[in-house]
């Protein structure tokens, strides 16, 4: 008998289905992956199995762990399983602890709670699991709050509260979406040994193939409440006899057709020559010195009309500053930025507008980069501000409705709201109104981070299409190299602010040389050479 | 912390200069001749005169305020024109009605509002919350005066429990003192109160949603331990501000609470400070009471520090 | 096209708030006191202000609906009447709260961090640090009573009210994609501010106005009170209280009338204003 077996979970929340038939079994000691894109129903089944629903939820079918009819079982009995025999690990390690209690508060709460220990035994215990999960003593003493330490060590402090009773089973929901690549690498490994050594059963949440290919003995792929397919990690991922399996791994791997960019002799596009940006920092005292703190440390690069150019590096490291400056949304501290041939400094309210108009910019988050209130044209055509003769209206609807074409978006969708679309056609809007004043650089911030697998292969296809039908000139930023070596002929890795290594793309990405770089190529979690460690491994 | 404390300080004082500012400007500059303006249009020149130098009127104006703000840091508040005494004696006399006033209602809204808006919160629609969200309403709509004149009416003229006004004076006894208080403070505190409630409804409400609720509950605590050990306190930090406004909300509602109950407290002599046109009276109160205002939210801030690590950064 | 998609809007705005019990009996009781109050100026049973010694300090009577005073004033006319005062008074003042809070709020916000926003946070600041009624009692006694200095006492504490909501609401939407965007199109702050921000930030205005006006009914009602409010002849509640004090063992009806237009008029502006929130803004409903 396995130590979690699900038998035909359903589960709507009010009159919305939410789960159905959901099949699933893991054993002790086991790893298994729990893949789909959002809206696929992963962790709401997670969520049934520790019984945290929402008031609204009704489920059906069986859920037994360790003997237990979960379903069935009375409240109390789950507050004993919970944080005991079953630990969870959330996706927001921001938000998941408590900022009035110490770390060690936290994490001796459950043991205290649990087992009934005194204060002293249960914060001897929580010390022994901080240490586990790599927080010494020394950096890292029970009295710490959590807003002393960073996003990577709040989740190992998440982990430590979900393992310090060594539980039968662990539930980790996106343990590691919000954590940059590198930390992501070490929060998995950290589970990974902790699952070996206390021999917990897994059930890890994810969206990503990559990760759940190098972490899990089996996989189950959910789409819209089902689990489509299930089996063996490596066989299910190469074989791929389900066609969805199969539409998965190729959006994760996609790279889209492009040419190679051929330089041609004419002056950069866009150079940066020394660009640095230094942030003030808050006073430590009412006299001393206000320290400042240097997000970009004296940055050079040239970017040539069309080509496509990745600025790679871990969150915090200075890209997304830099693109803003880029961007003019933001001025360098020192240093010049220019544009055509000028300095973004030195131009004036026309020169300004002419600057802009040949380069615009398609940010992440597709839901947040649309004025809610606003109708597609007019969102669309906000960029014809900077027209040198703004268009008429019938004009105005005329290139709005080509932008639309252009990006495969329908020109009666003109008069919807952005609320009507989905995440994937939102950001086909991002980019319709980059594209509607014909520039000649889009700077586009992590622009299919935010999408699922299947809608970041299309908007990926979209913007190499435009590279070769428009010319465009792209500037990547990003913290995913997959997009990097999808999309772009050169990559810049950026590390505490500098540059530390620029290439061509896949020079740099096989064979990096940095420090920085070489840490982000072996973070970078890769399907394909998970799948082929895995049938090696197999023998 | 410090420097968080030092900050808060600065605040205060820089608070407390601009509001005597304000106060001052209101009182002695902005209705021309505060000696006329106090003895009124037919007033004998020789009488004028008199008050004139009395209020050093012959000063320029940043001196009489210097020498208004220094005669207060030494206790001396000046000479109340009406009852030719000094302020300072006046106010000590009504002091002990009017604090205790406030902290009593203070007790009271602390003590009705914050069980109500938790239990309104921890069963969320329930019929208890629906109750408690039904009452508070109904008491955020009540003017306090007109509460405080019902429950006149009710407890003294018909039923005869309480005085309809006046206060003993606190040498009759602690409990004689206390029940010439009760009517007054119950009329202040309950509004208050059912603002208290919503606001800690809302509060602990959104704090339940919170992620680290979903980890408590993660650990196995039942509902209402997650609720207890991590949504209140978390919950009360935007309510410590609330209950500091509603300090300064009651110090001066209880100035017309007085009235209605006769009470001589603060309140009574402000406003027979202003019929009698007393400037010196009415300045000298309103900074006290503006003083014990800003005083209390400075506490509120300090409170914070307490309750919030997150304030208390080391070096 | 245009017109349709907006009055699909403006169908599915009415579609909710009929849902919604708090938006339904507060429009309603809200709707009753406005009416009561336009309905004084071309129709009152009486002269409120004519004075009928004889028949002083009846009960409610079919005659005299709601009774009369102690001058045989008639006090249905007062309370409609008085419903003109109250009204004028707390809209004037949440008007003038609206106009100087919102663009002081809405600068503080596109100029954060500057001296500018400073100076407006820290002015907040100190108009809060005062209290209230304290201060509306200093300005009214010194510039004398009367509606007029009633309305700006009340107006100036509405105006940090304001401009903290706004100024806390714009910087959140100033971080947005969308404000980057439409900077990186080139549009200034003001541009903005009016174009993206005003918008996004109109519903919450509306509830706030809501329940400052319902502040706004109680706080002219206090300064009438105490005599510093609307004078004689005008009527208003808080003056019809204050007369019906002393008098509450012979003719409670007095005291309970007015108190009770007071709480009509400051609940059903609360529960429109709850209403609205839970209509205008669905996500926070979710969330409750």
């Amino acid at each position: 008998m396995s130590l979690l077996e699900i038998e035909d979970l359903s589960l709507s929340i009010g009159k919305a289905p939410i789960l159905r038939d959901v099949d699933l079994r893991l054993d002790a000691g086991e790893v298994l992956g729990l893949v789909g894109e959002s809206g696929s129903g992963k962790s709401m089944t997670a969520l049934t199995i520790m019984q945290l629903l929402p008031h609204a939820a009704r489920a059906t079918g069986r859920v037994t762990f360790d003997g237990i009819d979960i379903l069935a079982a009375p409240e109390a009995a789950m507050n004993r399983l919970r944080g005991d025999d079953i630990g969870m690990v959330f996706q927001e390690p921001m938000t998941a602890l408590n900022p009035l209690k110490t770390i060690g508060e936290q994490v001796a709460e459950g043991i205290r709670w649990h087992r009934g220990s005194n204060r002293a035994d249960a914060e001897r215990e929580a010390r022994r699991m901080l240490d586990r999960v790599g927080l010494p003593e020394a950096q890292f003493p029970l009295s710490r709050y959590p807003h002393e330490l960073s996003g990577g060590q709040r989740q190992r402090v998440v982990i430590a509260i979900a393992c310090a009773l060594r539980p039968k089973l662990l539930i980790a929901d996106e343990p590691t979406t919000a954590l940059d690549v590198v930390l992501q690498k070490q929060i998995l490994e950290l589970l990974q040994g902790l699952v070996r050594e206390d021999r917990m059963g897994l059930l890890l949440i994810s969206h990503d193939l990559a990760v759940v290919a190098e972490m899990a003995d089996r996989v189950a792929i959910m789409r819209a409440g089902e689990v489509l397919d299930t089996g063996e990690t490596a066989r299910t991922l190469s074989e791929q006899r389900h066609p969805y399996t199969r539409q998965l791994a190729m959006a994760s791997v996609h790279v889209p057709e492009r040419p190679a960019h051929r330089p041609h002799g004419t002056a950069p596009l866009l150079e940066l020559r020394g660009v640095t940006r230094d942030y003030p920092l808050r006073r430590r005292s009412l006299f001393g010195p206000a320290g400042t703190f240097r997000a970009v440390d004296g940055v050079s690069f040239t970017l040539a009309a069309g080509q496509s150019k990745a600025l790679v590096g871990r969150s915090g490291c200075g890209k997304s500053t830099l693109a803003r400056m880029i961007l003019a949304l933001d001025a360098p501290t020192a240093g010049e930025i220019v544009f055509e041939g000028q300095d973004l400094a030195r131009l004036g309210t026309a020169g300004m507008k002419a600057a802009r108009r040949h380069m615009q910019v398609v940010f992440q988050d597709p839901y947040g980069s649309f004025d809610p209130r606003h109708r597609v044209e007019r969102l669309v055509a906000e960029p014809l501000h900077l027209a040198e003769k703004r268009p008429g209206r019938a004009e105005q609807r005329d290139m709005v409705a080509h932008a639309l074409h252009e990006v495969g978006l329908s020109p009666s969708d003109m008069d919807k709201y952005p609320h009507e679309f989905s995440g994937g056609q939102r950001q086909r809007l991002s980019i319709a109104r980059a594209i509607i004043t014909r520039p000649k650089l889009i700077v586009a911030d992590e622009p299919v981070s935010a999408l699922d697998v299947s809608i970041r292969a299309q908007i990926l296809d979209l913007f190499a299409d435009l590279n070769r039908r428009l010319g465009l000139a792209y500037l990547f930023i990003t913290h995913d190299l997959t997009v990097a070596r999808a999309i772009t002929d050169e990559v810049i890795v950026m590390h505490e602010g500098r540059f530390v290594e620029e290439g061509e793309t896949a020079v740099v990405l096989e064979r990096p040389r940095s420090d920085a770089a070489k840490a982000l190529v072996a973070a970078a979690p890769d399907l394909s050479r998970a799948i082929a460690q895995r049938l090696a491994e197999a023998g | 912390m410090a420097s968080y404390l030092a900050g808060r300080l600065a605040s205060l004082l820089i608070s407390l200069v601009v509001a005597s500012i304000v106060i001052f400007l209101v009182i002695e500059v902005v209705p021309g001749d505060p000696a006329q303006f106090m003895l009124g249009l037919n007033a004998q020149p020789d009488t004028l005169a008199a008050l004139r130098t009395q209020l050093g009127l012959d000063e320029p104006a940043l001196i009489r305020y210097f020498t208004w703000i220094f005669g207060m840091l030494h206790g001396d508040f000046g000479i109340s024109y009406t009852y030719r005494t000094p302020v300072s004696e006046l106010v000590a006399q009504r002091i002990g009605v009017s604090a205790p006033l406030a902290l009593l209602s203070l007790a009271l809204t602390v003590i009705i509002g914050l069980p109500a808006g938790i239990i309104a919160a921890a069963r969320r629609n329930s019929a208890t919350d629906a109750a408690v969200m039904g009452a508070t309403q109904l008491g955020i709509a009540v003017p306090n005066f007109w509460f405080a004149i019902m429950l006149v009416w009710i407890f003294a003229v018909i039923l005869h429990w309480f005085p309809a006004g006046g206060f003993p004076g606190w040498n009759k006894g602690i409990w004689l003192g206390f029940k010439g208080l009760l009517l007054p403070s119950i009329a202040l505190a309950l509004p208050q109160a059912a603002i208290l409630a919503r606001v800690m409804r809302s509060s602990l409400l959104d704090t339940l949603g919170e992620d680290y609720i979903r980890t408590a509950r993660a650990k196995g605590l039942p509902r209402a331990q997650a609720l207890w050990k991590h949504a209140v306190r978390n919950a009360l930090i935007p309510v410590l501000t609330i209950v500091g406004l509603q300090f300064s909300f009651l110090l001066a509602g209880g100035i017309i609470i007085e009235n209605v109950f006769y009470l001589p407290g603060l309140g009574r002599l402000t406003f027979q400070g202003i019929t009698q046109r007393d400037l010196i009276t009415v300045k000298t109160v309103i900074m006290l009471l503006v003083f014990a205002v800003i005083f209390v939210n400075f506490l509120v801030e300090i409170a914070y520090v307490l309750v919030d690590p997150r304030l208390r950064r080391r070096a | 096209m245009s017109l349709s998609a907006e009055a699909l809007e403006t169908q599915a705005f009415w579609r909710t708030a009929a849902r919604s019990p708090s938006f339904v009996i507060g429009a309603l009781l809200s709707a009753l006191v406005v009416l009561a109050a336009l309905l004084s100026f071309v129709w009152t049973p009486y002269d409120y202000a004519a004075q009928d010694i004889p028949n002083k300090l009846q009960g409610l009577s079919a005659a005299h609906w709601l009774g009369t005073d102690q001058y045989g004033r008639d006090v249905f006319s007062q309370v409609l009447v008085g419903a003109r005062t109250s009204i004028s008074v707390a809209l004037v003042a949440v008007g003038l709260g609206v106009g100087v809070g919102v663009p002081l709020g809405l600068l503080a916000a596109a100029l954060r961090g500057s001296l500018i926003d400073e100076i407006v946070m820290r002015g907040n600041d100190l108009i809060f640090a005062f209290p209230a009624l304290l201060l509306a009692i200093l300005i009214t006694s010194v510039f004398g009573p009367g509606a007029i200095n009633a309305i700006i006492a009340i107006g100036i504490f509405n105006i940090p009210v304001f401009a903290r909501l706004s100024r806390a609401a714009a910087l959140s939407l100033w971080t947005r994609e969308f404000i980057l965007a439409a900077r990186a199109a080139g549009k200034g702050a003001a541009r903005i501010s009016v174009e993206h921000i005003l918008p996004n930030i109109l519903n919450l205005l509306i509830v706030q106005g809501t329940i400052q006006f319902s502040l706004g009914i109680l706080a002219e009602a206090a300064l009438a009170y105490v005599g510093l409010g609307a004078q004689p002849p005008v009527p208003s509640w808080g003056k019809m209280l204050a007369d019906a004090q002393t008098l509450v063992a012979l003719a409670p009806h007095l005291a309970i009338v007015p108190g009770l237009a007071i709480i009509a008029t400051v609940l059903g502006l609360n529960l429109l204003g709850d209403g609205l929130r839970d209509v205008l803004d669905p996500r926070l409903r979710r969330e409750r």
